[in-house]
């Protein structure tokens, strides 16, 4: 990892700070960001705001598999959002933004939007 | 045709068959050329005789055919409290009553029958009934009131079904048979000793090979009483006391009007007509009860419908006949299951009969076969009838038996008959005339369920004898097109939410993990991770936001309130009974000012207050629960309020204390996590202002104590609670309710309302009674004890929240900027309080804010933190 990239990352929170299967919601450059943490401890942030509810709260929707896909559902009206990928499991043309996110020495950070 | 071309239609008698042929007449078309008049002699449109006796639950309303009072089709004029006292078949009229006189071209007697009181001394007495129609039962009603005993004269069909009656309305019950079994028409010998077995264990008396000579007034003659006091019998020196007495000795057609008209009549009575349902005058047509086609009078609705349509049908030039019906019948008898098919009698030549009894477990059933053994032609069925309905049609429809034909009334027999197919030209429903092909064909149409396939054939939606079987043939037909019908959870668990209650419990699962790995795929989702967690609750009963568990929770658990659109929460704390003090009012009204909420008076008697954010639920919370408020449970699946009016206290109608035990059911159940949320409701009299039989627990108030209905549901399907068990000590009632909220939640279907679930219950209500009251699955204490165990351990979620660190971690707006408000959520006002405000795009704070800044200036590590 090279030094310009390391400084484009915020961090947030500890990993701990997130219990497995939940999410956290982050600010981040004046966005409010979605960071999910897995069993396996993999980190994913997405935007926290629902497209469908128009409502900043995916954070706190419940985090599952469909199949092998990870993916969190909107508290909402529960539409599925993947966790890697931001696009909706029910309707692919629907997509919230997603977050480079790593984990460095315990401590979760967040990079920059990716495009899409 | 010109309108005076028109001809006209009279129908003497508005019951049942009188009703379905108008309907028959109006769907077939024949009031384009008709015009129909309709006399009938009762105060009220026809109503559901056959369930007549639901009278005393549910009521004249619910038991009308034509609630509005007049059909649709303005050619069809109905006159109720109409009496037609001669026919003239000549000249082509009737006489009404009132000395109307009316012409016709065509004439239809539905008169129906009468029940036969046979020339006792003593039966013009007071308090001597009879058992067919809403005045009969609203005077047997009335006597009940007082009377302490009372006796039945006769053991046949609709005298059990007056016997059960009388005994709910708390009359200690005799029936009194002159043969020496009951219901000797439709079942045998053997059947009958298991049925009187079954009713004396209920705590009715059977008398049998009684006559009854006579029936004295109350205390002897000489206080002039003109009331019942005793029946005295044949033979028998000491006379039976009694308060009161119903005659239910068998019906005779009401054929008078035919006979002084000098039609022909059947030799042991009713209107002898021909296959079209024609009398021996060319336009006077008889249908119903009081029918005899080719000299046979039918007792049942079934055959009465049938000629219904007959008739339409021949009024329209059709050439449909009646040649004779299927007079198989099942029914429930104080919750004794009791059926009778085809030749149940085996007086066929050289017939077989296969039986099976099991005294201990109360269960009879008997076989007809034919001589080679290849055809089923007909059956007994007592304790246990679930085989009905594939039987009664593998009889009409000839089909071969089975290899092992005994398969049949074994006690592992599941009554859908695993495995074998009925033809499709097979009556399922013989009251409706609807085959296995039929409730195919509806399938095919498009319907998605059982119901779905009565609601387009109205097969069941009679005497629903045959629900079972329709669904059985429903779910084979889709599993036969791949549809399988599917109940497994989610992808994750493939079981239904019962089987994985069972499972958690046997295994004393504690967490998500444990269950998911043990039994389950991949790591659950938004459907069975708070179906999990509602399992452990209603099992374990632990905090819901204890942290192995948190992740299970839905969006309004996982806060402990209800989240609103724009992503702010509802506050509502539990009033009991809907009864709060001045100063509680006030409690609510400062906080709701301190942290500007929305207030609104909710449809559950309590106060909602709006527009919480996260972030504030803690602070929010800490007031309430300081000034002796708790969770309310408004977001949870769980017991939500318990309705109350004012009762007794104040009301002058109220006959017990409402509001006392709706707050004693509200506290007794709080917290009780559930397959789907629970509402409960306690009027203090039978004018239920608290609408308790819109809840799934209602309880209403008697003389004698409290009546319990389950399974009512406001919602999207609304339906009334039906009575479960009548004059209740509040001891009982708590009871029975303890079982039958811990039955629910340990089998009902996730999400699934108690009014669903007990429809989805084999046997409905009745299975419910069986559990609950008569506790046939020896469950009772256990569920008792679950329900005990639950009330010791509840504790307030929130106050438990307030006091934890932990738990309180989690209520911030941002994990990284627990401090700044989230600007998403933002409110106007309307009518001076604050509303939500919902925008179309995700709200950015920019650079105005200290935490991350845009993405140009490349922050360092130190400064985010
Ligand atoms: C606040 C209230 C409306 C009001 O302003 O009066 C309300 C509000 C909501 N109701 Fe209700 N219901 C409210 C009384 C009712 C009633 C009336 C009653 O209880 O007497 C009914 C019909 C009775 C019944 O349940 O049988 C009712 C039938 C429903 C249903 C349909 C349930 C069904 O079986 O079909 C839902 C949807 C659900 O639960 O799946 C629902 C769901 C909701 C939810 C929870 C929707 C949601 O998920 O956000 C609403 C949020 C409540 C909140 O934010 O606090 N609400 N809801 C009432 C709160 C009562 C209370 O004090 O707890
Ligand atoms: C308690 C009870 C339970 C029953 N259970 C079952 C069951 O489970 N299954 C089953 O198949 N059947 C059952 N029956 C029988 C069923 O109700 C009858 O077969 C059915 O009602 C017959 O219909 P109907 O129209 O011929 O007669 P009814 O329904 O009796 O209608 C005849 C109508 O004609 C009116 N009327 C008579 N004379 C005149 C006149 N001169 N002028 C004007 N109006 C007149 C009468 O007042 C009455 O309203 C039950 C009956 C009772 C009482
Ligand atoms: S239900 Fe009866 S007791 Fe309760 S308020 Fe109404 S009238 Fe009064
Ligand atoms: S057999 Fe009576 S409803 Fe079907």
């Amino acid at each position: 990892m090279n030094a310009a990239q390391t400084v484009t990352y915020i961090s947030v929170c500890r990993l701990d700070d997130i219990d497995p299967e939940t999410g956290v919601a982050a600010l981040v450059r004046g966005e409010a960001v979605a960071v999910f943490r897995t069993v396996d401890d993999r980190v994913f942030a997405l935007s926290n705001y629902d497209p469908f509810g128009h409502a900043s709260v995916l954070a706190r929707g419940i985090v599952g598999t469909r199949g092998e896909v990870p993916f969190v559902a909107s508290p909402l009206l529960k539409q599925p959002f993947a966790l890697e990928t931001g696009i909706c499991l029910d309707d692919p043309s629907i997509s919230v933004a997603t977050y480079d996110v790593d984990v460095v020495d315990g401590e979760v950070r967040i990079g920059a939007r990716r495009p899409h | 045709m010109s309108p005076h071309l028109r001809k006209k239609v009279v129908v003497v008698g508005h019951g049942m068959v009188g009703h379905r042929f108008v309907t028959a007449a109006i769907e077939r078309g024949l009031t384009e050329t008709h015009d129909i008049v309709v006399l009938g002699e009762e105060p009220r449109p026809a109503y559901d005789r056959v369930a007549l006796t639901s009278f005393f639950e549910v009521g004249a309303e619910a038991l009308s055919f034509l609630p509005s009072g007049a059909y649709e089709d303005p050619r069809v004029t109905l006159r109720t409290s109409t009496s037609v006292i001669e026919i003239d078949p000549a000249a082509q009229t009737v006489m009404l009553a009132d000395g109307e006189e009316m012409a016709y071209d065509e004439l239809v007697l539905a008169t129906g029958a009468a029940p036969f009181v046979p020339p006792v001394p003593g039966a013009e007495l007071g308090n001597v009934f009879v058992y067919r129609t809403i005045e009969d039962l609203e005077a047997i009603r009335q006597a009940a009131r007082t009377a302490k005993a009372g006796a039945v004269i006769g053991g046949g069909l609709l005298g059990l079904e007056a016997a059960n009656a009388l005994h709910q309305l708390g009359v200690e019950t005799h029936v009194v048979e002159m043969n020496p079994r009951l219901m000797s028409v439709q079942i045998d010998e053997a059947g009958g000793r298991m049925l009187g077995r079954h009713i004396a264990d209920l705590g009715l008396t059977v008398h049998t090979s009684v006559v009854t000579e006579s029936i004295s007034p109350d205390a002897g003659v000489s206080t002039g009483s003109t009331t019942v006091g005793a029946l005295k019998f044949r033979d028998v020196d000491e006379p039976l006391a009694v308060d009161m007495v119903v005659f239910s000795a068998g019906i005779r057609p009401r054929d008078a009007l035919a006979r002084a008209a000098g039609l022909d009549l059947a030799e042991r009575g009713g209107v002898l007509v021909d296959e079209q349902c024609r009398s021996s005058d060319p336009h006077v047509w008889a249908v119903g009860e009081c029918a005899a086609p080719a000299g046979r009078m039918y007792g049942l609705v079934a055959p009465g419908y049938d000629m219904a349509e007959v008739v339409a049908d021949a009024l329209l030039g059709g050439q449909g006949t009646f040649t004779g019906a299927d007079m198989s019948t099942k029914l429930k008898l104080l919750g004794v299951d009791v059926a009778s098919f085809g030749d149940a009698h085996g007086t066929t030549d050289e017939c077989l009969e296969l039986t099976y009894s099991d005294a201990v477990a109360g269960v009879y059933k008997k076989l007809v076969i034919s001589e080679d053994g290849t055809r089923l032609l007909g059956g007994v069925l007592v304790g246990d009838a679930s085989a009905y309905g594939l039987l009664r049609p593998m009889v009409a429809s000839g089909m071969m038996l089975p290899e092992n034909p005994e398969e049949l009334i074994l006690p592992q027999s599941t009554g859908g008959g695993g495995g074998i197919q009925l033809p499709p030209e097979a009556q399922v429903c013989s009251c409706n005339d609807v085959t296995r092909g039929d409730i195919e064909a509806a399938v095919d149409d498009g319907c998605q369920s059982a119901a779905e396939v009565t609601k387009a054939t109205k097969a069941g939606s009679t005497c629903g004898s045959c629900k079972v079987q329709v669904k059985t043939i429903v779910e084979d037909y889709f599993t036969a097109q791949g549809k399988t019908v599917d109940t497994s959870l989610c992808e994750h668990f493939s079981m239904t939410r019962a089987e994985l209650f069972d499972v958690v419990l046997i295994h004393g699962y504690k967490t998500f993990d444990q269950i998911i790995e043990a039994h389950g795929t991949g790591r659950g989702c938004d459907l069975c991770k708070p179906a999990v967690a509602s399992i452990l609750a209603s099992q374990l009963n632990g905090h819901v936001l204890a942290k192995e568990n948190r992740k299970l929770q839905d969006t309004n658990d996982a806060y402990l309130a209800n989240l609103q659109k724009n992503g702010s929460y509802s506050v509502v704390p539990r009033i009991p009974g809907g009864e709060i003090t001045p100063e509680g009012l006030i409690v609510i009204g400062e906080v709701a000012k301190d942290f500007g909420l929305y207030t609104k008076i909710t449809g559950g008697q309590r106060i909602d207050m709006f527009g919480a954010r996260m972030e504030d639920l803690p602070a929010i919370w800490k007031r309430l629960v300081d000034a002796g408020f708790e969770s309310g449970h408004a977001y949870g699946k769980s017991l939500r309020t318990v309705k109350s009016c004012v009762g007794s206290t104040w009301c002058r109608y109220g006959v017990q204390d409402s509001v006392g035990l709706a707050i004693m059911l509200e506290t007794r159940y709080r917290g009780l996590r559930s397959p789907h949320k629970l509402k409960g409701g306690v009027s203090g009299c039978a004018r239920e202002c608290a609408e308790a039989r819109g809840k799934d627990f209602g309880v209403i108030a008697t003389e004698k104590g409290w009546n319990l209905y389950v399974g009512g549901n406001g919602g999207a399907i609304p339906a009334h609670a039906q009575l479960l068990a009548g004059d209740l000590s509040t001891e009982e009632l708590v009871r029975y309710l303890d079982r039958f909220l811990m039955y629910y939640v340990r089998t009902a279907d996730r999400l699934q309302r108690t009014a669903t679930w007990i429809d989805s219950l084999d046997g409905g209500l009745d299975r419910v009674r069986e559990v609950v009251i008569d506790d046939v699955l020896g469950l009772g204490t256990e569920l008792e004890a679950a329900m005990a165990r639950h009330t010791e351990t509840y504790f307030d979620e929130w106050k438990a929240t307030i006091e934890d660190p932990e738990k309180l971690r989690r209520f911030v707006s941002f994990v990284n900027a627990p401090e700044v408000p989230d600007p998403n959520i933002s409110f106007g006002s309307t009518r001076g309080q604050i509303v939500p405000e919902v925008g179309a795009e995700p709200v950015s704070l920019g650079a105005s804010i200290p935490v991350g800044l845009p993405d140009l200036v490349e922050p360092t590590l130190e400064e985010s933190r």
